[in-house]
């Protein structure tokens, strides 16, 4: 176990240390203490290691994360888990705007709330949130799934190309060119995998399925309305 | 960019170290905000009293004449306490007139509040500079707001630094941009709502000082501010006894809200609330955008 304690040492030293670590490294256990709202915190691990946050963290906590496998026990800032490429990111509490972003791979647990944004321009990470999301979630979202056990804010899926979408709760509104879609058992199977991933107890059947309607694709005059 | 904080003590206990907690989070902010810094400051009510806190001229000031000539005007409890670029002035509270009396006598002053408690400090600079040339972490209190900036809507002048007075007592930060700051200036000009910089921050002030000359109270301004304000904004406003939070319903400006038995206090960031005193066990959120958030504290005697 290796400890860095952000009162004491930068966060350049921990992210440093993440990048040194080779497949030769037996220790890939970090514990992060006094994180207090720092910066980039964890960012652009790219090897397996264990990374636990103790306590809230600010912006861009574990951008760009690489099969590591990131917990916090806080909340984080906006942009946590941006262009993560695969590994996994669990959030004990809330997470702000645009978690997720532009994500490629891997797994990020929301395990209270996340704000607007969330999962913004996703290219196929998977999102699992406990709770809520709030407006414009998945947002031009272009392949992964994005699921929210609470409820979705306005307009959600805006624009949205090809993730899945799955919402046990109410969702205030639709974005463009978003839709109800069937819940198979091909999509049960995939949200129940999700659900387990994340550790958390739902009941897939519950969720209902939204994606893109894939009217916009092109630009077409007739749907100049839904832009 | 931007830095805002906003911290509201909810007992008396924690008024002498009021300075010192908000200019420690005004500090986290300062890479936000790196060109200039302000802060309002609720304190020193004294019954009877009114205060009007001013900017001095650059160079000389004849600020024992000022106090002389208040006095002969008003009467003899009229004091001026300079504090580094500003002064703070004392009038009796049934004094009429004196924006006009200082304006006419003292043209070269900058009004930059007044009211029974507020006073509202800034300077170019850098946050740290700023917030210690005027003593704030001394300063005791029930409630301060602070800003660090970055401009990009106006220029790097005192003037155009935040805190902006929105009316007696009342005072406004923002962090974000306003883009219908011009036409909405004009609109308000012709209402009667004076300006004394092109920044757009001061409108969204103006804004809230006519909608309250026209009846409204905090809630309903700022819930009619959702209709009119168009761009993004972050603010918070501190009244004589409460302080209030609004984000634009776009939501793109960050803010962190915490609430103990002991503060409530707003940041654009969470790390200038972790140096608060008992953080660890606060009640932390995100504002939800579009959402009018006030406090008040109704046994406030700072």
């Amino acid at each position: 176990m290796r400890e860095f304690d952000l009162e004491v040492d930068s966060v350049r030293d921990l992210n440093a240390a993440l990048h040194a670590l080779t497949e030769e490294d037996r220790d890939r256990d970090f514990l992060v203490c006094h994180p207090n709202g720092r910066h980039s915190v964890a960012v652009g691990a790219m090897l397996e290691a264990d990374i636990r946050i103790e306590g809230h963290v600010g912006y861009y906590c574990a951008g760009m994360n690489q099969r590591a496998r990131v917990q916090v026990r806080g909340n984080v800032g906006p942009g946590v888990a941006e262009n993560m490429m695969s590994g996994m990111v669990q959030v004990t509490g809330n997470a702000s705007q645009y978690a997720g972003a532009s994500g490629r791979g891997g797994l990020l647990v929301i395990e209270g709330d996340a704000s607007s944004r969330c999962g913004i321009s996703m290219k196929g990470v998977n999102i699992v949130v406990r709770g809520s999301v709030g407006h414009m979630s998945a947002f031009m979202a272009q392949a992964g799934a994005l699921v929210v056990c609470g409820d979705a804010g306005q307009h959600l899926g805006d624009s949205i190309y090809e993730a899945r979408l799955y919402v046990r709760g109410t969702v205030r509104s639709l974005g463009a060119d978003c839709v109800e879609k069937d819940m198979t058992d091909e999509h049960v199977k995939e949200l129940s995998g999700l659900l387990l991933a994340a550790g958390i107890e739902a009941d897939a059947r519950e969720f209902r399925r939204y994606g893109s309607a894939r009217r916009l694709y092109n630009f077409n005059i007739d749907h100049v309305d839904e832009y | 960019m931007c830095g805002i904080i906003g911290l509201f003590t909810k007992n008396a206990a924690l008024e002498s170290d009021l300075g010192r907690l908000a200019s420690g989070m005004l500090l986290q902010l300062s890479d936000r905000g790196p060109d200039s810094a302000g802060f309002a400051v609720y304190r020193d009510r004294a019954p009877g009293i009114q205060k009007i806190t001013v900017m001095l001229p650059g160079g000389e000031f004849p600020v024992d004449q000022l106090e002389r000539d208040m006095k002969a005007a008003f009467g003899g409890e009229s004091t001026v306490t300079r504090l580094s670029s500003h002064a703070v002035l004392r009038v009796p509270e049934h004094a009429d007139g004196v924006r006009d009396w200082l304006r006419e006598h003292f043209p070269a002053l900058y009004i930059t509040s007044a009211g029974s408690a507020i006073e509202i400090f800034k300077e170019i600079g850098r946050p740290d500079q700023v917030a210690s040339r005027f003593e704030m972490a001394s300063m005791r209190g029930s409630h301060a707001l602070g800003h660090t900036r970055m401009a990009t809507e106006s220029a790097v002048t005192t003037r155009a630094s935040h805190p902006f007075s929105t009316g007696r007592d009342v005072c406004l930060v923002h962090n974000g941009s306003l883009s219908n700051h011009n036409r909405l200036r004009e609109r308000l000009k012709d209402e009667g709502i004076a300006f004394g910089t092109d920044n757009d921050s001061e409108v969204a002030a103006g804004y809230l000082q006519w909608r309250t000359a026209q009846g409204d109270d905090l809630d309903a301004a700022l819930n009619r501010a959702l209709e009119d304000l168009d761009g993004f904004y972050t603010f918070a406003i501190g009244t004589a006894d409460g302080f209030a939070v609004l984000r634009d319903p776009v939501g793109c400006k960050p803010a962190v809200m915490a609430e103990t038995d002991d503060w409530v206090a707003m940041a654009s960031e969470f790390r200038a609330i972790a140096t608060l005193p008992g953080v660890d066990d606060a009640r932390i959120e995100e504002p939800e955008p579009g959402r009018v958030y006030t406090w008040h504290r109704e046994d406030s005697h700072a």
